[in-house]
């Protein structure tokens, strides 16, 4: 009995440490998100709260939270297409209250996209913060024509080109068919059909591919030594190789480019609300998002976010988007139940394949 | 007299309290809430059931234990060739070099080892890449005219990973061979054999426990190594422990990542109880030995 | 070829250096079949590193090893028949007794039948018919003993080489463990050539005895040769107890020599060692056995008759070391010269006392004087176990 009384005030005592000094940010966010520069302006402004940066991507925020039931952070920012089957099937968001954030700046075409994938029973779990997309990189002096996601697949390259094996690639292939997999989420045996022929393409296909990149550094370092000239990327990856030889350009596939939005969600369980309102109005006003921008190489979601990026950057986005990309742009769909599962075992299966 | 039984019996408790704690709490449970985890099924978003479905629809896919048995196939060939290199090293410093460059030598083989995984796959990557360290190297010496791809092959795969664990072999052999009386290795001369039957007559089964405790380490560190054949595999290597990662993270399904986590324990503990019954050790006598 | 295969084993001016160190020099003997000969010398003196050379585990830097008179320099150690007892035995930990002697037979690629035949025979021989299936730390120390011994005789080799093998024993064991190696070997009849730093371990159970010292043979000879007719003074000191002083000689008629010691007492001697006879005014040293002083209470009747010629000194009994029949006396003589006398006790009213004055008496024949050069060296005789 004495020692059930010593551990639980122990625990109590640890409890009480942790909220009784100044409040605490808890970020989960993606690198470049929160950069010093931007914290440090923040805590000038708020000096009684601390931010606390935990970098993720979107599965491992997804998993971290899960974990939790949606505790130990106060603010996530998971991609759009991440928080509908997240929250409907582990609950670990709680709703926005949008009357806390200053939405006045925010570019309302992606607002309204956000709103729309995450309101779940008539409330909304997210609002959008930057957005970027993934397409296509080429180096123009060596693979000029690479057009379509199919193109990394031409025997021209054999050896020559790279991607990451994920959904992303699955999606493009779908749309280089021919197919439009979103509007199959509806219909999963539809979406099969297509995900099998998406596999088999891509299993033809293994043989042009160098090796799949696991991240932003290996793609880097194979696309600057030459050893691949074109590949699957993430828009801010080209940007910044462009920086450093301007022959590496980003192409938006002709099927359009896929387009994500990195959102603000409030995990289920966050204790600081009011420090995470304050932290999503600070982050959008346009001189922060300069600073943002900068950091992470991708556009915010606010009205004349294009001027706002770094030169070197305007310059790379005017180099590979026209309006017409930017009307093309494929919004990431709500990923509906049980198809990460089925694209899980497509990439599993076109992994497993063998080829020379 | 009973109290005082009593007395020593309460402190060997008290001594052990933080070590089956710590057992309890850090290895016990864990493992009970994965096998947990992996029979309970999803069968709808927020409904579960419990059954061994995970383990059928493990059974039934082709993908998932030929990647075991690729893992575990890889992983002995990997413990194979550590056993192998690390033996006449283990050798050598325990029975050869000197008291004064036995210490020099064992540093060097620790070095690596104050490098993390990552930092070492990476060293890999920068030696072995088309325009890496060795490929130029080849170019300039004029041996061959093109790049050459060393990375994103099994080979690969298998000489970082018997890079990242032949200390693990080295080790325990040095410990054990250290004890060997070298009177020992010339009465096998003396007594009419040759180097060869010295070799596996004596010096091997003397050093079998730390043959097989060196195994045992290295068989479970590589089957249970995710980075380097990560990094270092090709578009068709796949690693068991990677689809762990995959089921848990990217495809949020936590009960098949449980039951592969419960049927990678399961699967190497039973090969290292074959080892141990082929080389007729028990693990009281090796890894508690060396 | 020599014309007779007598010898088991001839080193035929064998050396060994280590660099600028000589362990071994020049060091040249035969040992007839069957016979068992002991190596003695100190810790360092490089009988160990000549016995390596035997075994072949070691090159000599010069000279020749024969075994049944044929040369093994360019054999290598696994295929001479020369087997070894080690220090420690060196016996096989993971296998269990049978597979130890079973070992060089399988060496031999002998037959399973074979096999078992021979070793459940020398088990037999070596009285342990029942201890095939034990392992090696089940055995007490002299069964290891006589399994290591049983392990190289299953081989049925020509020269037995033993290293120390009774110095981890403790001292009961070690006396039995004598006799018992004694008998082994001539149950066996096979050479065995037995290396050790105790002089009793030797000359109690050898044949003959080399006596080697800093990396050479000083005197090979039997054991009673050894010890009443050493021909160097290291011999002289290292074989049994001595009595040693430094001495001048006076007069020399052939080889008796009339001698004074440092502190001028004269004394009657005789000249001993290869060197040429000594001369008047040569330097040398004197070596007595205590069992040869004859220790006596002064007498006021005077002095008893005694037949030839004799050295006499008075003294004054110092201590008394008693070890029943072998006891022995520390005299205090002349200028506090200290002289060791072997007497009698029997704890009657004869026995001498401390403090009481005696007469010391010896015979001049065992009042041995060797030339002082280079002849100082060797170990305390007093540090050797008895």
């Amino acid at each position: 009995m004495r020692l059930k009384a010593t551990l639980v005030g122990a625990l109590a005592a640890m409890l009480m440490a942790g909220t009784a000094q100044a409040e605490t940010l808890r970020l989960l966010t993606w690198g470049g998100y929160a950069p010093e520069e931007v914290i440090r302006l923040f805590e000038e402004k708020y000096p009684d709260i601390n931010v606390e940066v935990t970098l993720s991507n979107n599965e491992e925020m997804i998993a971290k939270l899960r974990a939790t039931g949606g505790a130990g952070y106060d603010l996530a920012q998971p991609s759009h297409d991440r928080i509908y089957a997240a929250q409907y099937e582990y609950n670990i968001y709680k709703p926005l209250d949008l009357s806390k954030i200053d939405l006045s700046n925010v570019e309302p075409k992606l607002l309204a996209g956000v709103k729309e994938n995450t309101t779940i029973e008539g409330q909304v779990y997210a609002v959008p913060h930057q957005w970027g997309t993934s397409g296509l990189m080429t180096d123009i002096t060596k693979a000029p024509d690479i057009k379509s996601w199919g193109d990394l697949c031409d025997p021209k390259y054999k050896g020559k080109t790279s991607m990451r094996l994920r959904r992303t690639i699955l999606l493009g292939t779908a749309f280089a068919m021919g197919e439009d997999p979103f509007s199959a989420y509806s219909d999963l045996a539809k979406y099969q059909q297509i995900l099998d022929k998406v596999a088999d393409k891509l299993i033809a296909c293994k043989d042009n591919i160098k090796a799949y990149w696991k991240g932003g550094d290996d793609l880097s370092a194979m696309m600057l030594s030459g050893e691949i000239v074109a590949s699957e990327t993430w828009d801010s990856t080209a940007f910044k190789l462009y920086s450093q030889n301007p022959n590496i350009r980003f192409v938006p596939p002709e099927t359009g480019a896929l387009a994500w939005i990195d959102t603000f969600a409030m995990p289920r369980k966050a204790q600081a609300d009011a420090a995470a309102y304050k932290w999503i109005n600070f982050v959008l006003q346009p001189d922060i998002v300069k600073l943002m921008s900068a950091s992470t190489g991708a556009m915010a979601s606010i009205k004349g976010a294009q001027e706002l990026l770094p030169a070197d950057k305007q310059e790379a986005v005017k180099a590979a988007f026209t309006a017409e990309d930017i009307d093309n742009l494929k919004f990431f769909a709500n990923i509906p139940p049980g198809v990460e599962d089925m694209e899980g075992k497509t990439l599993e299966k076109i992994q497993a394949a063998t080829s020379n | 007299m009973r109290s005082q039984r009593d007395i020593r019996r309460l402190s060997l408790f008290l001594l052990l309290a933080p070590f089956a704690l710590w057992i309890v709490l850090l290895v016990a449970l864990p493992q009970l809430g994965m096998l947990f985890l992996s029979l309970r099924e999803k069968i709808a978003p927020r409904v579960y059931e419990y059954g061994f479905a995970n383990y059928v629809s493990f059974a039934g896919e082709p993908i998932y234990w030929n990647t075991l048995l690729r893992t575990a196939t890889m992983s002995l060939l990997v413990t194979a060739l550590a056993l192998v290199i690390g033996f006449p090293v283990a050798y050598y410093i325990a029975k050869i070099a000197g008291r004064r460059s036995r210490g020099a030598l064992f540093l060097l083989i620790l070095i690596p080892l104050w490098v993390s995984d990552l930092i070492r796959a990476f060293g890999w990557i920068l030696l072995l890449r088309e325009t890496g360290v060795v490929s130029s190297l080849l170019q300039w010496s004029g041996l061959v005219s093109g790049g050459i791809e060393f990375l994103y092959t099994d080979a690969t795969v298998v000489v970082g990973l018997v890079y990242t664990v032949i200390l693990f072999m080295i080790v325990p052999l040095v410990s054990t061979l250290d004890g060997m009386d070298e009177a020992m290795i010339e009465a096998g001369y003396n007594l009419g054999g040759n180097g060869f039957t010295v070799l596996r007559r004596i010096i091997i089964p003397y050093a079998m426990p730390g043959i097989v405790s060196g195994c045992i380490v290295t068989f479970m560190l590589t089957a249970g190594s995710y980075l380097t054949p990560i990094l270092l595999g090709g578009k068709n290597s796949s690693w068991f422990t990677a689809q762990i990662y995959d089921q848990f993270i990217t495809r949020y399904n936590w009960e098949a990542g449980a039951t592969f986590g419960v049927l990678l324990l399961a699967f190497t503990s039973v090969v290292v109880w074959i080892g141990l019954k082929l080389s007729g050790q028990s693990l009281s006598t090796t890894v508690a030995r060396s | 070829m020599t014309e007779t295969a007598s010898y088991d084993l001839q080193c035929l001016g064998v050396s060994k250096n280590y660099g600028a160190v000589r362990a071994v020099r020049d060091v040249s003997f035969d040992i007839p079949n069957g016979s068992f000969f002991s190596i003695l010398g100190p810790s360092g003196c490089g009988k160990t590193t000549l016995m390596r050379m035997i075994a072949g585990f070691e090159e000599p830097s010069a000279g020749d090893i024969r075994i049944k008179d044929r040369s093994v320099l360019n054999t290598p150690p696994n295929r001479r028949n020369v087997k070894m007892v080690f220090q420690h035995l060196a016996l096989f930990p993971m296998m269990n007794v049978y597979e130890n002697i079973a070992y060089g037979l399988r060496c031999n690629r002998m037959s399973k039948a074979e096999i078992e035949r021979r070793v459940s025979d020398v088990l037999a021989r070596i009285e342990l018919p029942d201890v095939a299936d034990r392992e090696i730390h089940q055995l007490s120390g002299g069964q290891k003993q006589r399994i290591a011994i049983a392990r190289c005789m299953v081989l049925d080799p020509d020269v037995l080489l033993l290293d120390e093998p009774l110095g981890a024993l403790d001292l009961k064991l070690r006396e039995a463990m004598k006799i018992e190696l004694k008998l082994l070997q001539h149950q066996f009849n096979t050479t065995f050539i037995y290396i050790t730093h105790d002089q009793s371990e030797a000359l109690v159970m050898s044949d003959y005895v080399a006596i080697m010292n800093a990396g050479r043979f000083e005197q090979i000879g039997t054991p009673q040769e050894l010890y009443h007719k050493p021909k160097t003074a290291f011999v002289a000191g290292f074989v049994g107890d001595a009595n040693r002083w430094p001495c001048r000689v006076v007069e020399a008629f052939g080889t008796t020599l009339r001698v004074e010691t440092e502190i001028g007492l004269p004394l009657t001697g005789v000249a001993c060692g290869r060197n040429p006879p000594m001369q008047a005014g040569a330097h040398g040293e004197l070596f007595v056995r205590p069992e040869f002083i004859r220790a006596e209470r002064v007498r006021t009747d005077g002095s008893p008759e005694r037949a030839g010629p004799l050295n006499v000194i008075p003294g004054i009994i110092d201590s008394q070391l008693f070890n029943g029949a072998k006891s022995r006396v520390l005299v205090r003589g002349p200028q506090g010269m200290r002289i060791e006398a072997d007497v009698t006790l029997t704890g009657g009213e004869e026995d001498l006392r401390p403090g009481e004055k005696v007469e010391l008496s010896w015979p001049a024949e065992q009042t041995r004087c060797f030339a002082a050069a280079g002849s100082a060296t060797g170990a305390d005789p007093g540090a050797e176990p008895a």
